[in-house]
């Protein structure tokens, strides 16, 4: 069996930029694993600007933002094997991968990061009624289509969910000579970023009705129309409220969701909260020597947090694999969410691992105004930040100082709450 | 005096911005957390402007569409004829970053130039 010191799975931005610090960290022997036919991953349907302004202080495409890292990892001399499925992880660190070229073969790692990303939630999560005609996809397959293979998926657009992905694709249809009807989304708050509303929505008159939902597709071959309807409080159609709009394409922008089968099979436990792996720190998750960051760990909105999570995790694992820092003398804080916090990533720190700061990341499961984003080190408040509103469409974060972890007397926990004003 | 809300599209924090306007000069401009939000927010309220990012066709390459976008923002009523020089334009492989695709596109003196290496 072949072996490495470190194995990464998935050759997007996070496979990326853990691979890259891994080796500036010292790691000699690393292989990159990616399923399709070039490195880059999502990036590479992303062709619009935006990303970049945190890691390069640019506003760079997708494409080119990629291509930064890409041309790293070549100038670093980085293994990575593309069109490479793997289809198992062991919890001994056993990978299998699959290829046209070398057929099904194992490999031992000392080290694994897990970099799979996530993909989207299907039609058939919806429960929308209806036949199965041609004309309904997901945001990102659409966007794929459009922007990579040059194909056209319709003319006239409903889109379903205000996520990114659907903001954008409302933007580039249009740009590409199709009408975009609406775009409904079932909550009171649209899931995307405020910006992509701006510009992909307002700029082109484009309206964006909350509280609405598709409750009938209409079709037996192609889309003919979609019924929306407004919906209540607890999300059911409201009787009365329905409106037919005749379209041949729905794209759905409902959500995404970490891709985190192998992580299972390897045993690696899962949080139901971000539907990631349950990590430390050092984004170690429950397995020693198996990390994970990125969009598999949890789902991010800024690609440069993703950089800066996974040159994390590859410093980690690279420290690993190196025998420094993985045997810890403290205990595990716990980080707690809870009052509007939905999840932390990560969920409990060791101390004497962590870096002199730890970002801690998360999301708020509701819209909130005039709040305040507190810490609390067991039951005492430590910190108070005031935010005009924070929304589950948009990631925040709270910075972890470890020399004040480490001279509270009795640190247990860590809570992590959000409280109105 | 005139008082305009906008988001700053600068970046993904899409930090709000309150722009108070005193007839056709922008008098004061609040909310912002960095220079890109001042300058936005002026150009927003007097000569709004966006970058643009499409694709166009090619030849002999290894994919069959290369991105692009405008070297710099164009004002935001260019943006269609923007696109529309773009409708039937196609390149030959190889196609480098920064290669220029369309020079001076829709007379607004911007080039459209490649974003990804297509070989």
């Amino acid at each position: 069996m072949n072996t490495y010191d470190i194995v990464i799975v998935g050759g997007g931005p996070a496979g990326l930029a853990a691979a890259q610090a891994a080796r500036n960290r010292g790691a000699e022997s690393i292989l990159i694993l990616e399923r399709d036919k070039e490195l880059g991953g999502i990036l590479n349907q992303c062709i619009h600007n935006g990303f970049g302004l945190h890691t390069f202080k640019e506003e760079l495409t997708g494409p080119e933002y990629a291509a930064r890292f890409i041309e790293k990892v070549k100038a670093q001399n980085i293994e990575y094997r593309l069109n490479t499925m793997v289809i198992d992880i062991t919890h001994d660190k056993v990978v299998t991968a699959m290829s046209r070229e070398d057929g099904l073969y194992q490999i031992q790692a000392k080290a694994i990061i897990l970099a799979m990303g996530c993909r989207e939630r299907p039609r058939g999560a919806l429960n929308i009624p209806g036949y199965r005609p041609a004309g309904i996809f997901s945001a990102g397959t659409a966007q794929r289509l459009v922007n990579m293979e040059g194909y056209m998926p319709g003319r006239e657009v409903v889109i379903l969910g205000s996520g990114d992905i659907g903001l954008i694709m409302a933007r580039r249809m249009t740009l590409e000579g199709a009408k975009v009807k609406v775009v409904a989304e079932l909550m009171p708050y649209s899931g995307g970023l405020k910006r992509n509303i701006v510009q992909c929505l307002d700029d082109f008159g484009i309206p964006l009705k909350l509280s609405h939902t598709v409750v009938d597709i209409d079709g037996k071959e192609r889309v003919k129309g979609v019924t929306l309807a407004k919906v209540d409080e607890h999300s059911k159609p409201i009787p009365g409220t329905e409106e037919y709009i005749p379209c041949d394409t729905l794209l759905l922008s409902v959500g995404l969701l970490p891709e985190n089968e192998l992580s299972r099979s390897a045993g690696v436990e899962l949080s139901p909260l971000h539907s990631g792996p349950v990590v430390d720190e050092s984004l170690q998750t429950n397995i020693e020597g198996i990390f994970a960051c990125g969009n598999v760990l949890h789902v991010h909105d800024l690609v440069d947090y993703v950089s800066e999570e996974a040159a994390a995790a590859g410093e980690h694992a690279a420290d690993y694999v190196a025998g420094k820092g993985t045997e810890s003398s403290s205990e595990a804080i716990q980080i707690i969410p809870t009052g509007g916090v939905r999840y932390t990533v990560p969920e409990s720190v060791h101390t004497d691992k962590m870096a002199d700061k730890l970002t801690v990341r998360f999301r708020v499961g509701a819209v909130y105004k005039n709040c305040y984003i507190t810490t609390y080190f067991n039951d005492e408040q430590v910190s108070r930040r005031k935010r005009p509103v924070v929304a589950p469409g948009e990631m925040e974060q709270i910075i972890l100082e470890k020399a004040k972890l480490q001279s509270y007397p009795g640190l247990k926990t860590i809570t992590v709450k959000i409280e109105e004003a | 005096m005139e008082v305009k809300e906008l988001i700053c599209i600068g970046c993904p924090l899409g930090c709000p911005i309150t722009v108070t306007m005193n007839g056709n000069e922008v008098a004061d401009v609040k909310g912002n957390t960095c220079k890109r939000g001042d300058v936005y927010a002026r150009k927003e309220v007097t000569n709004p402007t966006r970058i643009v990012t499409s694709t166009v066709k090619v030849k002999g390459g290894s994919i069959p569409m290369v991105s692009v976008k405008t070297k710099n923002d164009i004002p935001k009523s260019k943006i269609f004829d923007c696109v529309k020089a773009l409708k039937n334009v196609e390149v030959e492989a190889p196609v480098h970053i920064g290669d220029v695709i369309v020079a001076d596109v829709a007379d607004t003196g911007v080039d459209i130039i490649a974003t990804k290496e297509v070989l």
